[in-house]
């Protein structure tokens, strides 16, 4: 690597600065002002606040429905970045074999790339609609009673299937790319060592796309923590009721629809210090294992 | 052990390229035979058929006494050395040449005896737990020869493995990689685009050129009497010169209308390419043929003379001891150093 020094001082601060800028208004500074509003109660319409301590930090951790959302949302996010990470595993090493239209079926499979969250959201709500939805019934001609909107896991199952499919071709270009990048002469001194393809691929294909599924792996669990907001949103309609929520969806009801601000922030204060620790676990531990070339 | 069979093997793509006309040839067990010819050749291609990693179109390919157009590429028992190497970066040194015995259900401790013989024999003892991308060049490329030695195999495969090397090193893995297969007798064929690899360590050369076999040979035969003005001027540096002459009343004249002395005419007569090697003339004042030199190339051992005779491109290499001065001077050709080949398909005569 080639270190550059800059004779002025003031020059990289100078370039710097429009990075820093942004970071600083969209990030440091809610995310000081959540901080701050975390130990106040707001008054419901807005004329003032108290200063409440941790008090708020402490309701949630007896609130049964914030263990529940705290509950779901693992699962939500475990689920989410496994399917959408090997499914899109599968459909890359699949698209990699493809010599005949490759490049339109990589086109195809990339395009669900483009679609918003939301209107990703908005094909679900039309695919699992209670009455005329297509997958609403399929289900029911196989006998399974569904019910978006009304059922706990019904409506926590095209979160998921809509999450997962929204988040494929983004995964798929990435293996796809990792797996390109792999010299065709590897795979075949790998043939000549070894005939099954199955061992193959776990033995050298799988470790040497590591450093792309380990970086996948975070931008997943990004993905599922916080990107599935709109898709969320869409799907309960901005009426929890008896529907699963995760974190963040509950950070923006609370807040918002329930005016509790300081609650709220104490939510996103928490949320924050997990998604720290989960980053630092995940450099920490398994970025070792894994050999970049 | 083995030797290895190719019977009128063809390979054509689908998109119609015949990249392989059919092509018979033997090699015999403990051979090194050495596929040289210019990049697109279709050398690549017929080394790739041997190994199963590319289809054979037609024809029949043998290892030993068994045919193995459809066998697996694991279960020809070959290994191959490849241009970059290829090996498994995520693995270590050890496990990269033990990959291959693993797979065959060879024990822990039988592999880990191998392999040590192996780097013992290549001087990568020290080196076992490292990853490749912690070696130089020469080493990785030791541990790929070492990837092939531990399997046993019945017969090496080289794709051009020293192209990535620089020219000093090229050097002494050519004679570690000869003086290698010498020791273990295992059949091999090694692919170059490099006339001096070629000639230095192969048993047996097969000059190949636009997906046709053009010669095979041991070096002397290829270079002492090369089947067609392509081998001619392929192998040799600086190549073969080539004139255009024409024949008849028992004797050879060049284009610019002096005689070739020693010319093995037999009876020929017409248009017809005159070749000879820079080292079989000599400047002599009393030769049969004006020499007009432009530049003089200083080699050190050698000087290589540029100029033309009768009026057609022609260089000379002369000892460093000898007397050279741009300007017009004579040659004289040494006798039967005079090589013919017929005008249109450059055969020889």
């Amino acid at each position: 690597m080639k270190r550059t020094t800059f004779r002025n001082p003031w020059l990289p601060i100078l370039l710097l600065s429009p990075q820093l800028a942004i970071i600083a208004v969209f990030f440091y500074w809610p995310a000081g002002y959540a901080l701050q509003t975390s130990f106040y109660l707001q008054d419901p319409f807005g004329f003032g606040s108290t200063f409440v301590g941790a008090e708020n930090y402490t309701r949630l951790t007896s609130s049964a429905n914030y263990q529940d959302a705290l509950t779901f949302t693992i699962v939500f996010t475990l689920l989410v970045t496994f399917f959408s990470l090997a499914i899109a595993l599968l459909l890359a090493v699949k698209a990699d074999k493809v010599l005949r239209g490759a490049r339109t079926y990589r086109t195809l499979l990339m395009w669900v790339y483009a679609i918003a969250p939301p209107v990703a959201g908005l094909m679900g709500v039309m695919l699992f609609d209670q009455s005329r939805g297509n997958l609403t019934q399929l289900f029911q001609a196989l006998g399974w009673d569904y019910t978006l909107g009304v059922n706990y896991w019904d409506t926590a199952v095209a979160m998921i299937v809509v999450s997962v499919w929204k988040q494929i071709p983004v995964n798929f270009i990435f293996f796809l790319s990792g797996l390109q990048a792999i010299p065709r002469s590897v795979h075949e001194a790998a043939m000549i060592d070894n005939r099954s393809g199955m061992s193959r691929f776990w033995d050298v294909t799988f470790p040497l796309l590591a450093p792309t599924g380990f970086f996948l792996l975070i931008i997943n669990i990004t993905y599922a923590l916080f990107d599935t907001f709109g898709i969320i949103d869409t799907l309960v309609k901005g009426e929890p009721g008896n529907n699963p929520m995760t974190l963040v969806y509950r950070v923006f009801v609370d807040g918002f629809r329930g005016g509790d601000l300081g609650g709220s922030s104490a939510q996103s204060v928490v949320l924050m210090v997990l998604v720290l620790i989960l980053t630092i676990v995940q450099f920490r531990f398994l970025e070792r294992r894994i050999h970049y070339t | 052990m083995a030797n290895v069979t190719l019977q009128d093997v063809r390979k054509v793509y689908p998109n119609g390229f015949e990249a392989i006309y059919p092509c018979s040839f033997e090699v015999p067990d403990g051979e090194f035979v050495v596929l040289v010819g210019p990049s697109g050749c279709g050398k690549s291609t017929l080394l790739r058929m041997v190994a199963g990693l590319e289809p054979i179109t037609e024809g029949d390919l043998s290892i030993g006494a068994r045919i193995v157009n459809d066998v697996d590429p694991a279960d020809r028992n070959i290994a191959m050395v490849f241009q970059n190497y290829a090996l498994y970066p995520h693995m270590t040194v050890a496990k990269n040449m033990g990959y291959g015995l693993k797979n065959r259900g060879t024990s822990k401790a039988e592999i880990d005896k191998k392999v040590r013989a192996a780097a013992e024999m290549l001087n990568l003892s020290d080196y076992l737990d490292r990853r490749p991308s912690q070696l130089s060049g020469g080493q990785r490329q030791r541990v790929a020869m070492g990837r092939a030695i531990v399997r046993e195999p019945d017969l090496f495969l080289f794709d051009e493995p020293l192209s990535n090397l620089d020219a000093k090193l090229r050097n002494q893995m050519r004679i570690e990689v000869r003086a290698l297969q010498r020791r273990l007798g295992v059949t091999s064929m090694y692919v170059t685009h490099d006339q001096v690899e070629a000639m230095t360590m192969a048993d047996r050369i097969i000059v190949m050129n636009a997906g046709r076999i053009e010669q095979i040979g041991t070096p002397g035969e290829i270079y002492g009497r090369p089947a067609s003005t392509f081998v001619a001027s392929f192998m040799g540096a600086p190549p073969m010169n080539l004139l255009n002459g024409m024949a008849g009343d028992g004797a050879v004249r060049l284009d610019g209308g002096e005689q070739v002395p020693h010319a093995p005419v037999n009876g020929h007569a017409g248009a017809l390419m005159v070749g000879i090697r820079p080292e079989d003339v000599l400047l002599s004042e009393a030769g049969d043929l004006a020499f007009n030199v432009h530049i003089v190339e200083e080699l050190g051992a050698l000087r290589l003379l540029h100029g033309e005779v009768g009026g057609q491109a022609f260089s000379v290499s002369v000892a460093k001891d000898q007397n050279a001065q741009v300007g017009q001077t004579r040659l004289s050709v040494k006798p039967s150093s005079v090589h013919l080949f017929d005008a249109a398909e450059g055969r020889r005569l």
